[in-house]
């Protein structure tokens, strides 16, 4: 079963290079139901104990996929030799998958014998037809990749050169993809730091705002049967009202009254964001699911870029809707009100704003935008019961890059953090694509602690 | 309803091998957030720390498990310096969401692909590498009476590890008292008055960060050798979480508030675990409402609300002095 759960990861990375942030969720979400089982399972076993896996099973496999056909390639021979004098061959099954046994955790060094590759099927990366795995626990069967490309076995010619090539010509399609994912940050974190701004609450629950909104179109839509375009407006009012008025009506509202502390409205926000996570989980159930339209769309070629129309129409919504926030709050009296507010909250209440009414209103509006943000991602990667805490760390850091407080600052770092996610990935593996975007974070915050748009006094 | 077994299950938990990890955890925590009042939610990456260091340096570099450990210890307080040197000089919330990505950096690293053949992807490393500890042990065997159960090896993990968590409290007490802790709980009140005395704000609060972190590390290495095994997934923000309901549940700024919170909170938290399991399967909820895999998010779901409840009402938890603590500002 372990070794199922491995295999599967790797296919999925190799086969999809560079999509949007589905891996890493369903990974996560994955992840903690296996936690949460192990943590159940060794209580009701009465201890910590974990014991040492089954020894009979230690090994190595792979499976051989010809890209062109995408069928298994049967017949090659592959050899593992290393610790404790093991010299193993196994050939390849119909299905292109081999398994090889050995004794225990150790070094082994991987061999594909080139001259078994059938005409017209070579390595990816020709040089590379040994591989030296390291088997940590006994146990486990380890999955060992070896990529093929097209070409006759055993010589590969301009490969290399071919793949370096492609990598740079994704470009494009990354900064779209990038700039897309931008958008579903920025629409998150406009409310993030707007409520921040004129409440000085640090929100670590705002993932499950935009979760509530991806959640409640899924209800409009595949429960109650709405169309998705008409349940995505539901669920955006929705979560407006539920998410932002009835929370702070409920919540921060008393708490303000009490003269709650930061720090103590800032753990509160934890335990609400923890509740409301496993509330959804319970209700929702783990899985991933999508809307009932749209799924399985066929994206249209624009040039070098290849892009859904869901996306497209989902992603122009979402600049509307940024823009129309930012006429708000440049030109409308309620606008300026709230700038007012988070700039100088004592003095905006002396001249006679409602400060309460501003706080009220920047909820209602953060919640609706983080709920449209949960659509948009709902619809690139599906929706499931943790979607908003995996990108909350990411929304996190659009807003400190930006400069925490300020909705324009929060628009402009999450675009840039969307764009460093996707085009990271020409650098370093693409599992590891949110791990740069948290980097930065911490890079940004010792050069320029205040953000790219913050003022410095705001940082204390 | 087999109450018998629920109480028993409930009271070895109490003092088992999760409350010593999560007590060593939360003494750390303690002293950052209960005496320094630095916010950090990076604790799991402190334990993790300590645990790979022991589980990696074992059994792929073959380094001797002693050596090991301290090397987990150095590790954390190099970590503590990376966290540190950026945040410390700003409010107490950078600190907090700095502290929280660092800690998910380093579980995406550790269960990454790439790096498989280090640290074992999300399955984690499972051996025997810990057994020059295990043959230390000269009981001759566990204990199961009445309220206790624990095999030959997770009471010679118990004894050890409130051994440890003894000691550092022992520290902790002596460390606060100090002039150095007197200073330290001077930061946490009024940074300003401090730092216009000429005191090192900055140093102190590194000092603290990383002895908290240490001690955090201490967790997992703990946490590695109980269980032979390390995975990506027990260092996750919810270990954090649950650490910081037990810091406040016994009482943040209190030595012995750490110690009761862990043993109160692994109490409740397994029997109602243990109680609804048993009240399903005997028919008294009806499997519709409440299926046995659900009970696990139903506790999520009240540590969730008790960390609310427990921060909106008591935020002096059970021991904890209201006056000392200063959640109000910076």
């Amino acid at each position: 079963m372990r070794s199922g759960f491995q295999g599967d990861v790797m296919a999925a990375e190799t086969q999809r290079p560079s999509k949007r942030p589905s891996q890493p969720q369903t990974d996560w979400a994955r992840g903690l139901r296996r936690v949460g089982a192990a943590v159940f399972g060794l209580l009701l076993a009465g201890g910590l104990a974990v014991g040492p896996a089954l020894a009979a099973d230690t090994g190595l496999k792979g499976a051989l996929t010809d890209p062109a056909t995408q069928s298994g390639v049967a017949g090659v021979v592959i050899t593992v030799t290393g610790e404790g004098g093991v010299n193993e061959s196994a050939t390849t099954g119909a299905d292109g998958t081999w398994k090889v046994t050995v004794p225990g955790a150790g070094k082994y060094d991987v061999t594909l014998d080139v001259a078994t590759l059938p005409a017209g099927v070579g390595l990816a990366e020709p040089d590379k037809f040994t591989r030296t795995v390291n088997i940590l626990s006994d146990g486990k069967v380890q999955t060992v990749l070896f990529k093929l490309g097209g070409g006759t076995g055993g010589s590969g010619g301009s490969e290399p050169a071919d793949t370096k090539a492609s990598k740079w010509s994704q470009i494009p399609q990354l900064t779209i993809d990038g700039l897309i994912f931008g958008i579903v940050i920025a629409l998150a974190s406009v409310g993030l730091s707007l409520v921040f701004g004129t409440t000085k609450l640090t929100n670590f629950a705002h993932g499950e705002l935009i979760a509530l909104g991806g959640l409640l179109t899924y209800f409009f839509n595949a429960v109650v049967g709405v169309p998705l375009i008409l349940a995505a407006a539901l669920a955006v009012l929705a979560s407006a009202f539920l998410g932002g008025w009835f929370q702070n009506r409920v919540l921060w509202k008393p708490l303000r009254r009490r003269g709650t502390g930061l720090i103590a409205a800032l753990v509160v926000s934890i335990g609400l964001g923890l509740f409301l996570r496993y509330f959804f989980l319970f209700i929702f159930g783990g899985q991933t699911r999508n809307f009932e339209e749209f799924a399985g769309q066929a994206g249209i070629e624009i040039g070098p870029i290849l892009i859904t129309p869901k996306d497209l129409v989902s992603s122009t919504v979402g600049i509307i809707l940024i823009g129309l926030t930012t006429f708000w709050l440049l030109k409308t009296k309620a606008g300026k009100a709230t700038r007012a507010v988070a700039d100088n909250p004592a003095l905006a209440s002396a001249s006679g704003i409602d400060v309460e009414k501003v706080i009220s209103t920047v909820w209602i509006l953060g919640a609706g935008l983080a709920g449209f943000s949960g659509i948009m991602l709902g619809l690139q990667v599906g929706v499931s019961w943790q979607m908003g805490f995996t990108i909350l760390l990411l929304v996190f850091a659009g807003s400190v890059l930006g400069g925490l407080g300020t909705a324009f600052g929060a628009i402009l770092g999450s675009l840039i953090v969307g764009l460093l996610v996707q085009l990271s990935t020409l650098i370093i593996p693409t599992e590891l694509k949110y791990v740069g975007a948290l980097v930065i974070l911490i890079i940004i915050l010792l050069i320029r602690p205040q953000g790219i748009l913050g003022k410095r006094e705001r940082i204390g | 309803m087999d109450w018998m077994s629920i109480l028993q299950n409930s009271f070895t938990q109490m003092v088992g091998v999760a409350a010593v990890i999560y007590c060593l955890a939360a003494l750390g925590v303690n002293i950052q957030f209960g005496y320094a009042g630095l916010l950090n939610f990076g604790q799991a990456g402190f334990a993790a720390i300590g645990a790979y260091a022991v589980a990696v340096l074992v059994v792929t570099a073959g380094w001797s498990l002693w050596l090991a450990i301290l090397f987990g210890i150095f590790g954390a307080v190099i970590f503590g310096l990376i966290l540190g040197v950026p945040t410390l000089r700003l409010r107490a919330d950078y600190l907090a969401i700095v502290t929280i990505a660092a800690a998910e950096i380093i579980r995406q690293i550790v269960r990454s692909v790439s790096l498989n053949d280090y640290f074992g992807g999300s399955d984690g490393i499972t051996g025997k590498y810990a057994a020059a500890w295990y043959d230390l042990n000269p009981l001759p065997s566990g204990i199961d009476i009445a309220i206790l159960r624990f095999s030959k090896n997770d009471l010679w993990v118990v004894l050890n590890g409130w051994t440890l968590v003894a000691i550092i409290a022992l520290l902790t007490w002596l460390l606060v008292r100090s002039p150095w802790g007197r200073v330290l709980k001077s930061i946490r009140e009024d940074e300003d008055a401090v730092r216009s005395l000429g005191k090192n704000v900055y140093l102190y609060k590194m000092q603290a960060l990383i002895l908290g972190g240490v001690i955090g590390s201490l967790a997992g290495v703990v946490f590695a050798m109980a269980s032979q095994s390390v995975q990506p997934d027990n260092y996750s923000t919810t270990l954090t979480f649950y650490v910081y309901v037990i810091v406040i549940l016994g009482g943040a700024a209190r030595v012995f508030g750490p110690i009761v919170g862990a043993m109160i909170f692994w109490f409740l938290l397994v029997f109602i675990g243990e109680f609804l399991n048993n009240a399903v399967r005997a028919g008294y909820i009806s499997s519709d409402i409440l299926g046995t895999d659900q009970i696990g998010q139903i506790r999520f779901m009240l540590v969730g609300l008790g960390l609310m409840l427990l921060m909106i009402f008591r935020p002096q938890g059970i021991f904890g002095d209201k006056k000392e603590l200063a959640l109000d500002e910076r």
